[in-house]
C-alpha cells in the first residue's frame, strides 16, 4: 500500500515545487498537462481498460466548464456550487448518453460518441444563454477557505493535489473486486457474465467516472482560463485525448499523464522550432502528431508507457491484506448423487438448422458425465443451452428444481452452476490470484464508491483468501503471483477451474477441458476431477478425448444430428454398435 | 417561401447530396472491403479541388511532391522486402510501377504551361495525381494493421485525417478556392433557373454509381472485390490477394473523391480542412445504410444534402445537432440488427 | 508416378499448443491419400498450414519445389493447390454461377480465358449447381453448398485437391454422392488429400490413408489394410477403460 502512495508523493511533491524552481511559463504548461492528464486518465479506463472508445471527452469537459461559467458569472454563485453543477449535469448526461450509446455494438460504439460528441459541441456554440461562439468571460477565482486560487503556482497545486487524488481512487478501484471486473469488459464480457458479473452496469459506471474526471478538468480549465468558448471542446480535441493515451500508455494510468505530457510538451516544441523550418508552422505539427500515432500504432500497440516500463524493475506483487480473512458463506450441498440437472425435450433452432432435437440429459451430484459425439452433432449448442448462452426453442431446463432455461448467463451462475471455456478465458496480465478471484464476484457486495476510497479490505481479504483455497485446492499454489497468461495451457484450463470453483458451484459445466493438453497435465486435470467429484460436485463435460473421457467419465451421453443418440457407462458405449457407427462413419 | 427558392434550395440539396453520395458509396466500399473507416474520404475531395485551382492558377501543385513522396516511401519499403526474401529481382520492376506514373506526371507538369492547358487535360492530370494517393496511403499506413480491430483502424484513419490536413495546409496554404466552373449556362425549367454545372454534377454523381454497380456486378475484378468484402477467407482461398483487394478499394475510393472534387469545386468553396465535414456528411449517409448497403447510403445521402440545404436556408444553428443527433438511433437500430459484432483477434 | 507433395517433420503451434507436431505425409500424383482421426487431432491446422494460412515449421515440397514461407496463399493457388475447407467459406449473398466463375480468378490473373469451358465442365458434374446457378449461395443445402465449395476449387483447375471435412453436416447418401464424385476427379488427373472424421467413407474411396491423434501420425498404410485394422476403431473410441478405472468406479457405488 505504501509502495503506491510513493509515485502519487512525487507528484505531489513535483507539483509543490514546480513553482518554486520553474518559471511561470513552464507551470502553466505543467498545469494544462494536469488538467489534460485528468481527462486521460478517465479515458484510459474507459477506453483502454474497459474497451469502449469515446471521442466525445471533451464534451463532457465543455459541459463542467460552461456550468461553473454560467452559475459564476451570470449568477454570482461560487465556483464550487458552478463544480456541484457541472458534476451534476455530467452525472445525468453521461448517464443517459451512456445507457444510449453503451449498448451499441463493437464498432458502432465510437462513432455514436462522435455523434453525440458533435452535437454537444454545435449546443455549446449556439444555446441561448452560453454565449455563443465568443463565449463567457471574467470568470471568478476559485477561493478555498480565504485562499485564492489564481497564478499557476496557486493552479498548480490545486491540481495536482486533485491529479493525485483521481490517480489513488482510480488504482484503489482496479485492485478491487470492481476493478476486476471492468477489466473484463474490454475482451472477455462472455466469460464476466459467466462470472455472475453484471457487465452493462460495470460499463456504464466506467463512462461516467470517465465523463465526471473529464468535467471536473473541465471546471478547473474554466477557473485557469477565466473564459470559456466552444473551440476546446471540439471533436478534434477529443481525437487529441485518445491521441494521448494512445502514445501514452492505453491501458495504464501512468501512461495517461506520460501521453498528456508528450502531446502538450511536443506540441510546445514544434511550435518553437517549426517556424524557423518552414514559413508557417500552424498545424503542421499536427503532421508530426498524425505521423507518431500511426507509427506507435503500426509498431508499438500498447504505447509508450509498457515499452519503457520494460526498462525498469518489475513490481513487487501487492502482498495479500494482513486482515484475519473470514470464510465466505457457502451453499449447502444437496444430498449425494441427487438429480443436479434435468434437460427434456430441448429443441434449437437457428432458422432452417435444427442443431438440437428432443434433446434431453440428467447431471446427478458426485458424478462425471461426458458428452461426447461427432462434429457438428450439436454437443456445442446443447451446452450453450444449459449455460443460459442461448435459449431454447421448446423444452424445459431444470436445475435444483427450477427452471432455468431461457435465463441469463448470470443469473445461472448465480444459482450454482459454473463453466469453464473451450478457448481458455482468462485475463492474461492479471495473476493468476487474481483471475481466480474473478470467480468469487457474485459473492462480494463492495460497491463503486466502497472500492475507490479502499474501504472494502475486509471483503476483499476475504475473497482474495478464497481464491487463494481454491488454488491450493486445485495444486498451483505456486504460481499464485504469476501473470496468467504466462503459464502453460494445461495449469491455465486449471486455473480456469479453480476460478469457477470459486463461485462456490454445486455443478460444474466444462467445455472441452482436455483440448490441447499433453498426457502428463491431462492425468493432472482428470485426477482434479476425481477429486471433486469424491466431494460432492457435480461435473458435465464435453470432449473429444476419448481416451480422457472413457478412463473418468461414470456415465455418458452420444449426440449425433442434434439428438441423443445413445447412454450408459463407457464400456456400455464402446461396445455399442450405433456409437461406432456414428463415430468411425459409414457410406450408403 | 416562393417556388423558386424552393428548385434552388432543391437543386442546390442535391447536388451536395450527390457528392455525399459519392463519398458515402466510398466509404462503403472500403469498409466492407477492409474493414476501415476511411475518415480522409473528405480530404481526397479537397486535394483534388485543390490541386485543379492550383493547375488552373498556373502553378505546380504540391500534390506532386506528396505522391513523389509517398511512391519512394512505399518503393523503399517493397524492395527492402524484396531483398530480404532474396528476390532482388523484383527491384527494378518496383521501381517502374511506383515511380513511373509520378516521374512522368513531374515531367509534364514542369513542360507546359499549366493555366493554358485545355480543362479535359487539367482535370486528367488531377485525377492522376490525387487517385494514385489510395493505394499508397494502404501500402504504407494501413497494410500493416490490416487484421486489428476496426476501432484501432479507425484511430488510424484520424490520424491519416489530421496528416493529410497538415499536409494540405502546408501545400495549399489557408485560402479557400473555387475551380473554374466546367460548364457556365444555366437555363430556365419554365420558371426556375437551372445551373448546367448543377446538372453535371449530379449526371456526373448518378454516372459513376452506375459505372461503379456494372464494375461490381459484371467484371471479375469487381466481383473479387465484392467477394473480399463479403468473405476475406473464402477470398484468399480462391487466389484473391488481399492485400491487392485492399489497394483496389482505395484506390477506387480515392478515384471517386477525385471525381468528387473536379465535380464540386466550382460550385463551393473549399479550403484545406473542408475535408472533415464533408467525410462527416458522407459518413452519416453510410451509417444510415448499415455501412454495407449503397443504395440507401446513397438515397441516405440525397436526404442530407438537402436537408442541409434547407436547414441553412431556415438558419437553423442547430440543422448540425439534428444531422448528428438522428445517428444515434440509427446506430442503435442497426446494433440491435447486428448484434454479436464480435471482433476477430 | 511423381510424388507431388512432400511433407516433412511439419510443426505447427498454435499460441502455445503444438496442434501438429513432426508430422511426415506423403502424396503421389494421381493418388487420393485421407487423414483421418477423431476431433482436435489437428487435421483443420494441418490443411490451414498447407495451403498456407498458417505458418509452420518444417519442410513441405510440392511438384519437387520447396514450398517457403513467403509463399502466401496466392502463390499456392497459382502453383495448382486448391483448398475447400471445413467451414466451405462461400460468398452467400453472390450467386452460384458468381461463386464458381470467382473460383478461376487466380488463373484469370494469369491470363487465362478459358472459363466458360471450365464452368460447363463443373456443371456437368454438379447439375444440381446448374439448376440453381441464378440463385444467391446461401440459398442451398448443406449437401449443395458443399458442391459449390468443390466446384468451386475446381474452376481453377488444380493439381492438388485438399479437402477439409467434406462430410462434415451432411446425410450419409449425400456423403456418397460426393465421394463418388472424387474417384471421378482422379480420373481426370486431379490429385486429392482428403482430411475427415469419417474413416469409412474416406478409406473407401482412398488409395493411402493416415491417421492422426493429437497431432502426430500414429497409423498409416493402404486404405484397405486400414480399413479392416481394429486399431483405428480404438482411436476413435478410446481403449476399453481398464481395471483399474472400473474398480474406482464400482467403489464410489455409481
Amino acid at each position: 500500500m505504501i509502495r503506491r502512495l510513493i509515485p502519487l508523493f512525487a507528484l505531489l511533491l513535483l507539483a509543490g515545487l514546480a513553482p518554486v524552481l520553474l518559471p511561470t511559463f513552464h507551470v502553466t504548461l505543467l498545469n494544462y498537462i494536469g488538467l489534460y492528464s485528468l481527462v486521460a486518465l478517465g479515458l484510459v479506463l474507459l477506453t483502454g481498460i474497459g474497451g469502449m472508445t469515446s471521442f466525445g471527452q471533451a464534451a463532457f469537459v465543455g459541459i463542467g466548464a460552461y456550468a461553473s461559467a454560467v452559475l459564476t458569472t451570470q449568477y454570482g454563485l461560487s465556483p464550487w456550487l458552478g463544480l456541484l453543477a457541472g458534476l451534476a449535469i455530467t452525472l445525468v448526461v453521461a448517464t443517459s448518453l451512456g445507457l444510449l450509446t453503451l449498448r451499441l455494438a463493437g464498432h458502432y460504439l465510437p462513432i455514436g460518441t462522435l455523434a453525440w460528441g458533435l452535437a454537444l459541441f454545435y449546443l455549446f456554440g449556439n444555446l441561448p444563454g452560453l454565449g455563443g461562439f465568443g463565449g463567457l468571460q471574467n470568470l471568478p477565482n476559485i477561493s478555498l477557505f480565504g485562499w485564492q486560487v489564481r497564478d499557476p503556482a496557486d493552479f498548480s497545486l490545486l491540481i495536482g493535489l486533485l491529479l493525485a487524488i483521481s490517480l489513488w481512487l482510480l488504482d484503489n478501484l482496479l485492485h478491487s473486486r470492481q476493478g476486476r471486473a471492468i477489466r473484463t469488459l474490454k475482451d472477455s464480457a462472455g466469460m464476466a457474465e459467466a462470472m455472475g458479473i453484471d457487465t452493462a452496469r460495470s460499463r456504464l459506471q466506467v463512462f461516467i467516472i470517465a465523463a465526471l474526471l473529464a468535467a471536473l478538468s473541465g471546471w478547473l480549465y474554466a477557473h485557469l482560463q477565466r473564459v470559456v468558448n466552444p473551440t476546446p471542446f471540439s471533436v478534434v480535441m477529443g481525437i487529441e485525448y485518445l491521441f494521448m493515451i494512445v502514445l501514452g500508455g492505453v491501458a495504464s494510468l501512468w501512461g495517461a499523464l506520460l501521453g498528456a505530457a508528450l502531446l502538450t510538451l511536443i506540441k510546445q516544441v514544434l511550435q518553437d522550432v517549426l517556424p524557423q523550418l518552414f514559413g508557417h508552422a500552424d498545424n503542421v505539427e499536427m503532421i508530426f502528431f498524425g505521423v507518431l500515432v500511426i507509427l506507435v500504432l503500426q509498431y508499438a500497440r500498447g504505447g509508450l508507457l509498457p515499452l519503457l516500463s520494460g526498462l525498469f524493475p518489475r513490481a513487487q506483487p501487492h502482498p495479500l491484506p494482513e486482515h484475519p480473512a473470514h470464510a465466505l458463506p457457502r451453499r449447502t450441498m444437496p444430498a449425494n448423487g441427487q438429480p443436479l440437472m434435468v434437460a427434456e425435450g430441448l429443441l434449437k433452432q437457428f432458422g432452417g438448422l435444427v442443431a438440437n432435437k428432443d434433446m434431453g440429459l440428467t447431471v446427478n451430484g458426485a458424478e462425471i458425465t461426458a458428452l461426447i459425439g461427432p462434429n457438428g452433432a450439436g454437443k456445442s449448442t446443447l451446452f450453450n443451452l444449459l449455460s443460459g448462452v442461448l435459449a431454447p426453442n421448446a423444452g424445459q431446463i431444470v436445475f435444483l428444481g427450477q427452471r432455468i432455461d431461457g435465463l441469463s448467463p448470470r443469473a445461472i451462475a448465480r444459482l450454482g452452476v459454473s463453466r469453464t471455456f473451450q478457448h481458455v478465458r482468462l485475463l492474461p496480465d492479471m495473476s493468476v490470484l487474481e483471475n481466480v478471484a474473478l470467480g468469487a464476484h457474485a459473492r462480494g457486495k463492495a460497491g463503486l464508491l466502497r472500492s475507490m476510497l479502499h474501504l472494502e479490505r475486509e471483503e476483499e481479504a476475504a475473497l482474495l483468501a478464497e481464491a487463494r483455497r481454491q488454488i491450493e485446492r486445485v495444486g498451483l499454489g505456486a504460481a499464485l503471483h504469476t501473470p496468467a497468461g504466462s503459464l502453460p495451457l494445461g495449469q491455465q484450463r486449471i486455473v480456469e477451474i479453480a476460478r469457477a470453483l470459486c463461485s462456490d458451484p454445486l455443478l460444474l459445466l466444462l467445455d472441452e477441458p482436455a483440448a490441447g493438453l499433453r498426457h502428463g497435465e491431462k492425468q493432472a486435470l482428470a485426477h482434479l476431477l476425481e477429486q471433486l467429484r469424491s466431494e460432492g460436485l457435480g461435473v458435465l463435460l464435453v470432449e473429444h478425448d476419448m481416451e480422457f473421457v472413457m478412463g473418468l467419465a461414470d456415465q455418458i451421453v452420444v449426440m449425433e444430428f442434434g439428438q441423443r443418440l445413445a447412454g450408459g457407462t463407457p464400456l456400455q458405449i464402446q461396445q455399442n454398435p450405433a456409437v461406432l457407427a456414428a463415430y468411425l462413419g459409414g457410406v450408403e | 417561401m416562393d417556388i423558386s427558392i424552393l428548385a434552388f434550395l432543391a437543386q442546390d440539396g442535391l447536388t451536395t447530396g450527390a457528392i455525399y453520395a459519392l463519398v458515402a458509396l466510398a466509404l462503403v466500399l472500403v469498409f466492407s472491403v477492409t474493414r476501415t473507416i476511411l475518415v480522409c474520404q473528405g480530404d481526397f475531395v479537397t486535394y483534388s479541388a485543390l490541386t485543379l485551382a492550383t493547375l488552373q492558377l498556373g502553378l505546380m501543385p504540391g500534390t506532386l511532391w506528396l505522391l513523389l513522396g509517398c511512391s519512394l516511401a512505399a518503393c523503399t519499403l517493397d524492395s527492402i522486402a524484396a531483398l530480404r526474401r532474396g528476390q532482388s529481382r523484383r527491384v527494378p520492376g518496383l521501381l517502374a510501377r511506383y515511380l513511373g506514373l509520378p516521374t512522368v506526371l513531374w515531367v509534364v507538369l514542369d513542360t507546359f504551361e499549366l493555366a493554358g492547358l485545355p480543362a479535359v487535360l487539367q482535370i486528367l492530370l488531377t485525377l492522376a495525381l490525387v487517385t494514385p494517393l489510395g493505394p499508397l496511403l494502404y501500402r504504407l499506413v494501413y497494410q500493416r494493421v490490416a487484421e486489428t480491430s476496426v476501432l484501432l483502424l479507425l484511430i488510424v484513419s484520424v490520424a491519416v485525417h489530421i496528416t493529410l490536413v497538415g499536409i494540405s495546409l502546408l501545400m495549399f496554404g489557408a485560402e479557400g478556392v473555387r475551380t473554374d466552373a466546367l460548364a457556365e449556362a444555366v437555363f430556365m425549367l419554365g420558371e426556375l433557373p437551372v445551373g448546367l454545372q448543377s446538372l453535371l454534377v449530379i449526371a456526373s454523381a448518378l454516372l459513376l454509381i452506375g459505372l461503379l454497380y456494372a464494375f461490381f456486378g459484371h467484371s471479375l475484378y469487381g466481383k473479387a472485390l465484392r467477394a473480399t468484402a463479403l468473405n476475406r477467407k473464402g477470398a484468399q482461398l480462391v487466389g484473391i490477394p488481399t492485400q491487392l483487394a485492399g489497394k483496389a478499394a482505395f484506390g477506387l475510393a480515392a478515384l471517386i473523391g477525385a471525381i468528387s472534387g473536379v465535380l464540386i469545386g466550382p460550385l463551393t468553396t473549399l479550403y484545406y480542412d473542408s475535408g472533415f465535414l464533408i467525410s462527416l456528411k458522407g459518413f452519416v449517409a453510410a451509417i444510415f445504410g448499415g455501412l454495407a448497403s449503397y443504395p440507401i447510403a446513397a438515397a441516405s445521402a440525397f436526404f442530407v444534402g438537402v436537408l442541409e440545404s434547407f436547414a441553412n436556408f431556415g438558419a437553423s444553428a442547430y440543422k448540425e445537432v439534428i444531422v448528428f443527433t438522428l445517428v444515434i438511433p440509427v446506430l442503435l437500430w442497426l446494433s440491435l440488427k447486428h448484434p454479436h459484432l464480435e471482433e476477430q483477434h | 508416378m511423381s510424388r507431388l507433395l512432400d511433407v516433412r517433420n511439419l510443426t505447427i503451434s498454435h499460441g502455445k499448443v503444438e496442434a501438429v507436431r513432426q508430422l511426415n505425409l506423403s502424396l503421389e500424383e494421381g493418388q487420393i491419400v485421407s487423414l483421418i482421426g477423431p476431433n482436435g487431432a489437428g487435421k483443420t491446422t494441418l490443411m490451414a498450414a498447407l495451403i498456407g494460412l498458417l505458418p509452420a515449421q518444417g519442410q513441405v515440397s510440392y511438384a519437387g519445389q520447396p514450398l517457403l514461407a513467403h509463399h502466401d496463399v496466392a502463390q499456392r493457388i497459382d502453383k495448382g493447390m486448391a483448398l475447400v475447407p471445413e467451414s466451405r467459406e462461400l460468398f452467400g449473398l453472390m450467386s452460384v454461377e458468381d461463386n464458381l466463375r470467382l473460383g478461376a480468378f487466380s488463373r484469370h490473373r494469369r491470363g487465362f480465358r478459358d472459363h466458360q469451358k471450365t464452368l460447363d465442365e463443373v456443371f456437368g458434374l454438379f447439375p444440381r449447381m446448374y439448376e440453381r446457378r441464378s440463385q444467391p449461395a446461401c440459398t442451398l443445402s448443406g449437401g449443395e453448398r458443399q458442391m459449390l465449395a468443390i466446384g468451386r476449387a475446381l474452376m481453377a483447375k488444380p493439381r492438388l485437391l485438399m479437402l477439409d471435412e467434406p462430410s462434415l453436416g451432411l446425410a450419409p447418401r449425400v456423403i456418397g454422392e460426393i465421394f463418388t464424385i472424387f474417384e471421378t476427379l482422379r480420373q481426370s488427373g486431379v490429385s486429392i488429400l482428403l482430411v475427415e472424421q469419417n474413416a469409412r467413407a474416406a478409406l473407401k474411396i482412398s488409395d493411402y490413408g493416415y491417421v492422426l491423434e493429437v497431432g502426430e501420425i500414429v497409423l498409416e498404410g493402404s486404405a484397405q489394410a486400414l480399413a479392416n485394422n481394429p486399431q483405428v476403431a480404438e482411436i476413435y473410441l478410446g481403449r476399453p477403460p481398464t481395471r483399474a478405472a472400473m474398480e474406482v468406479t464400482s467403489a464410489t457405488g455409481t
